[in-house]
């Protein structure tokens, strides 16, 4: 991409502002940034949520969000000023010279329309190619994104599609006008590491042979470093830097990229083995009458360690969760608390027996009432546990906060006044209050950014120090299973495929489904895509 | 190359933090943002409670009390005439107010004291309690309200308490129906979850976590409730077996004035008469409407975003 005919230059955004409305009027929510994209180009913009990088992305097709407005700056798209063009003339742009590929394609499919017809609509509206020509290029696509039976699966619906290939259906849909701009908005935040391998060389595929330039939005370096040309960090609405990747990745230059890039290096200490707190031994579990989803699970948890359990959806790690806790009585099998045998169910353990295992939520958003306040929601678990009531457990919610890094002008907060790692504190805090020896953490890490998730990771590693709880941490991230575990369980389809010490499971050689995954978790080498599809 | 990073607080992650209103500078901020059409409902609501509540210092004539001849003019000793044994309309409209919004207050706190009460169980059991209690209403549901009503009140016999207790069950199978169906949604939340494998109690969980969180759409359907409770109430009382005389009540004055109409090509205001009782239940019924529209659009984040 040396070739810097001002012909090439396709986008050319100056110094762009865009505002949004709330209580307190006019915010900024991006701060003047400059953007340019060569035809053929693919720009990685990365940052936490919140910096503003899907917001420029959207600006760059002239388009914001309702109560939004683009305040400053003009956007050049081949000539014309996207800011300043009625929405009627954006229109013929959009779906047609640029289109947009959303995070979550299950929400951006009619779920009435079949998947093909959904593909080409805007291709044949704008009379790019007559119908007919538009589905067999429309297939041609399907069969590029390696799609399963690309000649058929345009007459599925949405809902008869996995995620992953939905995503992919997408894509296509973006690609099929040929347009001269996509923009990817997260399209594989939401899957597997197995599938976004899949989607990552479909789109980087595609993206080559058609020679279609791309802003990438993510905040995923290691995915970043497989698709982008060059890179964007932003921050808080301002750019931090721009370099091209393979630079960008070895020596980035300011302060906070670094810090961005240090997070993948935590590591937790090792320790020496400890006895057998909680073991799951045989158990069998399904849902209503019919399907099983546990198949001879048996997992063991030593006193004051981390045992991650790994998998994709669907291979029962949760489940395994909701056995331990008694929401689902297994059909076979049992869970032995200290040797002895827990009753099946929640409802038949004693208080003291529930108290001493916790659970963490994937969702912080929904693990809280959001009509209570931080105090009652830390303040609940002392009463019911321990008796605390009035300035006792005023002060003990108290103590709780400052140990998970936050203090005490948190107490009168309702959920909806935090951020995404400070509800997940509140939520270990309401943990930590009923003093417990096991905490499940299902997924506690996966909705937040790399820096929060690193914080919570390193706030979790020490309260296990301090107070030698158990982790069983169920996840689908390799790089924090790096970071944490002791012991690693591998689940795939309901059944334990190994579980050992964390450096024997990452050490070849491996049994087949552990090596796929480990596979596919990226690296932050931009050539380690193309070594993997080497590979296989 | 070798700076030292100190990793940002978590104390200074952006949020989004308001200013923590008192209760009554919150009324007063939600109240001035009303709609024009939200503000007059209030005030209609508000004067018609006054009209409940202060009826007999109001009135210059009793409720039952005959103060001239039947069918007098309006104008006079009596502001709106009398009917047809003499007594005055104006007074019996004020009491007509306190009589009538006052039962249909009561059968309404009652169908959602029932209501919401079993729908909460319903929504958190899912089981074969769930099914019997929604059968069963279903099976209510199935007969036309007023129908079962009028059926019920002559087997009773039409006291106050008959009346409300007879309304407010039979109102209380939409309640039902509606606690159940948001409850049903909060129930599944993890805070839920969380509260059950806390060890909460049914009570607890109940209370604290499921309905502060079904509140809103509530707080709607017990405004619109109330309007159809007030138009049974009238209803039933057109139709004799609701308010028993001489006890003043909009519906049976609509009825018993109705000869009236007849005789408005005579005199205008003769004919306006029955007209002025059901004019009563009308403006209640839109002014509450009006209410609960606005507040059933803050609620659902439908907003005017302009």
């Amino acid at each position: 991409m040396t070739n810097n005919a001002p012909s090439d230059l396709l986008l050319n955004m100056r110094n762009v502002e865009v505002e949004g409305f709330s209580d307190r009027g006019w915010q900024p929510i991006v701060k003047g940034v400059d953007l340019t994209l060569r035809r053929g180009e693919v720009l990685g913009l990365i940052g936490e949520s919140g910096a503003g990088k899907s917001t420029l992305g959207k600006a760059a097709m002239g388009y914001v969000q309702p109560g939004c407005r683009i305040s400053g700056g003009e956007i050049l798209f081949d000539g014309m000023d996207l800011a300043k063009l009625s929405d009627a003339e954006k229109r013929k742009i959009w779906g047609r010279r640029m289109t947009y590929v959303a995070q979550s394609a299950a929400a951006s499919f009619n779920p009435a329309h079949r998947l093909i017809e959904q593909t080409v609509r805007s291709t044949v509206r704008e009379s790019v190619m007559p119908g007919g020509e538009a589905r067999d290029d429309a297939r041609g696509l399907y069969k590029a994104l390696s799609l399963p039976d690309p000649d058929n699966i345009g007459d599925r619906f949405p809902h008869q599609v996995s995620g992953g290939q939905l995503q992919r259906v997408m894509t296509a849909m973006a690609m099929s006008p040929r347009p001269d701009v996509i923009i990817f908005d997260e399209p594989t935040t939401a899957l597997d590491v197995t599938t976004q391998v899949e989607v990552l060389s479909a789109i980087r595929k595609i993206v080559r042979e058609t020679g279609t330039a791309a802003i990438y939005i993510t905040h995923d370096l290691a995915v970043v470093a497989q698709m982008a040309d060059k890179i964007k960090v932003m921050r808080y609405g301002n750019e931090v830097e721009e370099a091209p990747a393979r630079e960008m990745l070895n020596a980035p230059k300011e302060a906070y990229t670094k810090t961005l890039w240090s997070v993948r290096s935590l590591r937790a200490p090792e320790k020496p083995s400890a006895e057998t707190l909680l073991s799951v031994e045989g158990v069998d579990a399904g849902y209503g009458g019919g399907t099983k989803v546990l198949h001879d699970v048996t997992i063991k948890l030593p006193r004051g360690r981390t045992v991650a359990v790994v998998g994709e959806s669907g291979s029962g790690k949760s489940t395994t969760a909701r056995v331990i806790t008694g929401l689902l009585p297994p059909s076979k099998g049992s869970v032995q608390f200290e040797g002895q045998a827990l009753p099946a169910r929640m409802d038949q353990r004693s208080r003291d027996q529930l108290r001493r295992i916790q659970m963490i939520y994937q969702m912080a958003d929904t693990a809280m009432n959001p009509r209570q306040t931080v105090g009652e929601i830390i303040g609940r678990p002392l009463e019911f546990y321990h008796g605390l009531r009035g300035r006792e457990q005023e002060t003990r919610v108290i103590e709780l906060l400052e140990d998970i890094e936050l203090d005490d002008t948190f107490y009168d907060r309702f959920p909806s006044e935090l951020s995404g790692g400070q509800k997940q504190r509140i939520c270990i805090a309401r943990a930590l209050a009923a003093d417990p020896e096991i905490v499940l953490c299902d997924e506690v890490t996966s909705a937040l950014d790399q820096i929060v998730q690193e914080g919570i990771l390193r706030l979790l590693m020490r309260l296990q120090e301090e107070r030698n709880i158990s982790y069983l941490f169920i996840t689908h991230d390799i790089a924090t299973v790096e970071a944490i575990a002791d012991e690693i369980v591998v689940m795939h389809q309901g059944k334990v495929v190994e579980q050992g010490d964390k450096q024997s499971i990452l050490t070849p050689p491996h049994p087949d489904y552990t090596q796929l995954l480990l596979s596919s978790v990226p690296d932050m080498d931009p050539d380690w895509l193309n070594r993997r599809l080497a590979e296989s | 190359m070798t700076e030292t990073l100190t990793p940002p607080s978590p104390k200074d992650e952006v949020a989004f933090v308001r200013r923590r209103l008192t209760r009554s500078e919150r009324i007063a901020k939600t109240l001035s943002g009303a709609p024009f059409t939200a503000k007059l409902g209030l005030l209609i609501i508000a004067f018609y409670l006054l009209a409940a509540l202060f009826a007999p210092l109001l009135s210059p004539f009793g409720e039952a009390e005959i103060v001239g001849p039947p069918y007098a003019p309006w104008g006079g000793e009596n502001l709106l005439g009398t009917d047809q044994i003499g007594r005055d309309i104006y007074s019996r409209l004020l009491y007509g107010a306190r009589n009538t919004i006052g039962i249909a207050l009561a059968a309404t706190l009652l169908a959602f004291v029932i209501g919401v009460g079993l729908g909460l169980v319903a929504a958190i059991d899912r089981g074969w309690i769930d099914q019997i209690l929604s059968r069963g209403i279903d099976v209510i549901m199935s007969i036309p309200s007023l129908i079962f009503a009028l059926m019920l009140l002559t087997i009773s016999g039409s006291s106050v308490w008959a009346l409300i207790i007879i309304i407010a069950v039979l109102d209380s199978t939409r309640v039902f129906r509606l606690t159940r169906a948001v409850a049903v949604g909060v129930a599944v939340m993890d805070y839920v979850e969380a509260a059950r494998l806390r060890g909460e109690g049914l009570g607890w969980t109940i209370r604290r976590e499921v309905l502060p969180n079904i509140m809103p759409p509530l707080v709607a359907e017990f405004g619109l409730r109330f309007c159809f409770v007030f138009l049974t109430i009238a209803a039933l009382s057109f139709l004799g077996v609701g308010i028993q005389p001489p006890n003043a009540d909009w519906g049976t004055m609509v009825r018993e004035t109705a000869n009236l109409l007849q005789f408005a090509r005579f005199d205008l205001t003769a004919g306006l008469t029955p007209m002025l009782p059901a004019a009563c239940i009308a403006l209640l019924t839109v002014a509450v409407n009006f209410v609960v529209d606005w507040f059933l659009n803050k609620t659902s984040g439908l907003r005017d975003d302009k």
